[in-house]
């Protein structure tokens, strides 16, 4: 190989190589976004950054949609329904209601709860006080459980918004199925 | 050249014969004709499919195929096509006509070019057999999005090895073209007297170097998460499937400026000759393709509008991909100012020139169309996406490719093709495309989803006339083949020029040029 042709090869490859790198830099660039952003209708770390309520008096008036819906990933043989389908609620109050699991199967499985907002603009304002979904949920066979959720929507949800979805789908973590999923 | 210093060069030379010498050849010629053939095999192999698919959709209902083997004709098609027909036969007219055009003996890394080269039988072989395994071949569509891809039978590993191969190949066929421009022009042959072909395969081979690897990094992931137990895509994990359209679509659209740009170079040759005057705008040109290129890299998310975006992302890449119109307007206003007053005929080069210019102009406009975020949501992935990127692809890129082999096939054989029938290709193409993906944007429009075996009964006249179209299409390309061979084999000599108005270093060479071309280099004036 001659020496010009080499250098040239080898800048390339690097480039290659750099190229290559960006692509699984792309990982934790893209949770830095949604983390920042809200994108994605991710909601897992904003329990922490709740806004202290700016005025008391501005709680009332205003009345929002909260749609519950829950579902199971493809290999998750349980039963999951929320306990109402929609509530009516105030921006600023704490409300509570529960979801209803039930695993199908005759072992013993481990579930977990993966919340998502639509629409995302909302997502950053609907603050979850307590959730089943922090944690990991283990059922015996047959076993049922009611699993609690206390939320507030905050006050600053942008006004056009009338309605929020909180969607939760479950997976199953059991340590058994590490492989079968997916 | 006498036949004593033609018989000396051969003496010179370690020639081997018969199928070895395919094998082991480091020849430009020789390898670009081996990637044109190898285009040529794929072009029939993922026509079949097309075909499948089209035989299918002539009528509503599922009567041929059952749907997991449709939707693994759709996966395999795109992905035969797209790394299996435009690509290697871009590296083939590259492999051919860069050298000849800058002046270079050779291409720089004639090694790596035969490696480039025969990784490619291998990948398209392990690609193809996953057809016949355990599950079916893949059939989640080529963008091979999860969770629905990570349901692949055993055939994902090797779709995703094949596309690694791919990869490797069209990295290191990129390394060496722009290894041969940078380094091996001949003296005179500055940057700006380049033929166009020759610039827009460099601006291309960057944007492969860059991509390539970002597709390698993506398909990885998804084999991690298969069987490795990583979640880059699985949400359970913490994962997110749609960083996966971001990551493929940061490969996707470059990817398809890959596919397009050498096309502009092609017919930015042709059209000055059969016009006989000079390109217009010759550095306009050059700058509009590199703005191209670069506005690639800022407009993947446009394919996934609907994903659910933030209403200032959604604007910004709508305003970067209407952006594209603009320099791809320049080179549209360009050809045709170079035909303008000019002195036209019409050989089969030119009209497939021309037809891609119109053609790709109707796939450009439906893409402006596709553009636009409101109305994306009611176009996305329906037929008029199907009508969109065909129309940009085969009148595109295909056409431009055909165009290049009539073009330069006298060149290379020595031996004129038959007009007459070249003729008779060029229309029967043109009406029968036309045919085929014209209906395709308004079955689309009104609402027929792509990549489903069944439609409602609305849609079957119009699906009817594309699936004629499509047979039209397929079988008037046999005649393309039946051309090619018989200009091989002889046909009326050419001269050195070929074209009464051709211009250019690869036109001063005898046709056929020698094995060894310019081992002097020539003057550029």
């Amino acid at each position: 190989m001659k020496r010009p042709h080499r250098r040239t090869a080898i800048r390339l490859a690097a480039v290659c190589v750099l190229m290559l790198g960006f692509s699984y830099a792309l990982v934790p660039l893209y949770d830095i976004l949604c983390d920042l952003t809200g994108l994605s209708g991710s909601t897992s770390n904003l329990t922490q950054a709740t806004p202290t309520p700016p005025k008391a008096e501005t709680v009332a008036e205003r009345q929002v949609t909260l749609q519950f819906v829950a579902n199971v990933d493809h290999s998750m043989p349980w039963d999951i329904r929320p306990d109402q389908f929609e509530m009516k609620v105030n921006p600023g109050q704490t409300y509570q209601t529960v979801f209803h699991a039930r695993n199908r199967t005759a072992q013993p499985m481990t579930g977990q709860a993966v919340p998502s907002v639509t629409p995302q603009m909302a997502a950053p304002h609907l603050i979850k006080q307590e959730c089943f979904c922090f944690t990991s949920q283990p059922l015996d066979a047959g076993e049922s459980v009611e699993m609690p959720l206390i939320f507030k929507v905050s006050e600053r949800l942008p006004s056009n918004i009338g309605t929020l979805t909180l969607s939760y789908t479950f997976f199953d973590v059991s340590p058994t199925s590490g492989t079968q999923s997916g | 050249m006498s036949e004593i210093a033609a018989a000396h060069d051969d003496h010179h030379d370690y020639h081997p014969s018969g199928l070895w010498r395919w094998v082991t050849t480091t020849n430009h010629k020789d390898i670009g004709t081996l990637y044109l053939w190898l285009a040529m095999i794929m072009f029939f192999i993922g026509g079949a499919m097309a075909l499948v698919i089209r035989t299918e959709l002539f009528s509503p209902g599922l009567q041929f195929v059952d749907p997991q083997f449709f939707n693994s004709m759709t996966t395999l098609h795109a992905l035969v096509m797209i790394f299996g027909v435009v690509m290697p036969a871009f590296t083939g007219l590259a492999n051919w006509q860069i050298p000849l055009m800058v002046g270079a003996t050779d291409m720089a890394l004639p090694r790596l070019n035969n490696w480039s080269f025969w990784i490619l039988p291998f990948a398209f072989a392990m690609l193809l057999s996953t057809m016949f395994m355990d599950g079916g071949g893949p059939a989640g569509g080529w963008t091979l999005y999860p969770p629905l891809t990570l349901q692949t039978g055993n055939a994902l590993p090797f779709v995703i090895f094949s596309i690694h191969f791919m990869g490797m190949s069209s990295i290191m066929g990129a390394i060496n073209i722009i290894a041969t421009i940078v380094n091996m022009r001949a003296p005179g042959m500055h940057m700006m007297k380049m033929p166009l072909f020759v610039w827009t395969w460099l601006i291309t081979a960057f944007l492969l170097i860059a991509v390539m690897p970002v597709l390698a990094g993506g398909v990885t992931m998804l084999l991690t998460d298969k069987f490795f137990g990583t979640s880059f895509f699985n949400a359970a994990g913490g994962g997110d499937p749609v960083m996966f359209q971001h990551i493929f679509w940061f490969f996707g659209h470059p990817e398809v400026y890959i596919l397009i740009l050498p096309s502009f170079g092609v017919v930015s040759s042709i059209l000055p000759t059969f016009s006989r005057k000079p390109l217009f705008g010759y550095s306009s040109m050059v700058y509009a393709t590199a703005s191209i290129a670069f506005l690639s890299f800022v407009v993947w998310a446009h394919h996934m509008f609907t994903v659910g975006m933030p209403l200032a992302g959604e604007l910004f890449f709508m305003f970067a991909t209407m952006l594209i119109a603009v320099p791809t307007g320049v080179k549209v206003f360009n050809w045709v100012a170079t035909m303008w007053r000019g002195s036209m005929t019409f050989e089969t080069p030119m009209l497939f020139a021309i037809g891609f210019i119109i053609m790709f102009t109707i796939g450009g406009l439906s893409g402006l169309m596709l553009a636009i975020v409101p109305a994306d949501f009611q176009y996305h992935d329906s037929y008029f996406v199907v009508a969109h990127f065909h129309y940009v692809l085969v009148p595109g890129s295909i056409f431009a490719i055909m165009a290049a082999v009539y073009y330069w096939l006298p060149k290379w054989t020595g031996n004129h093709y038959p007009e007459r029938l070249g003729k008779w290709h060029f229309w029967l193409s043109t009406i029968f495309v036309n045919l085929t993906f014209f209906p395709m944007h308004f079955v689309g429009l009104a609402g027929m989803p792509r990549r489903i075996p069944d439609y409602a009964l609305q849609f079957a006249d119009y699906n009817m006339l594309a699936s004629i179209g499509a047979f039209g299409f397929g079988f008037a390309q046999l005649l393309f083949l039946y051309i090619v061979v018989v200009t091989i084999r002889g046909g009326e000599k050419a001269t050195d020029q070929v074209w009464e108005g051709a211009e250019g270093l690869e036109w001063t060479l005898p046709s056929p040029p020698p094995y060894h071309s310019f081992t002097t280099p020539p003057v550029v004036r």
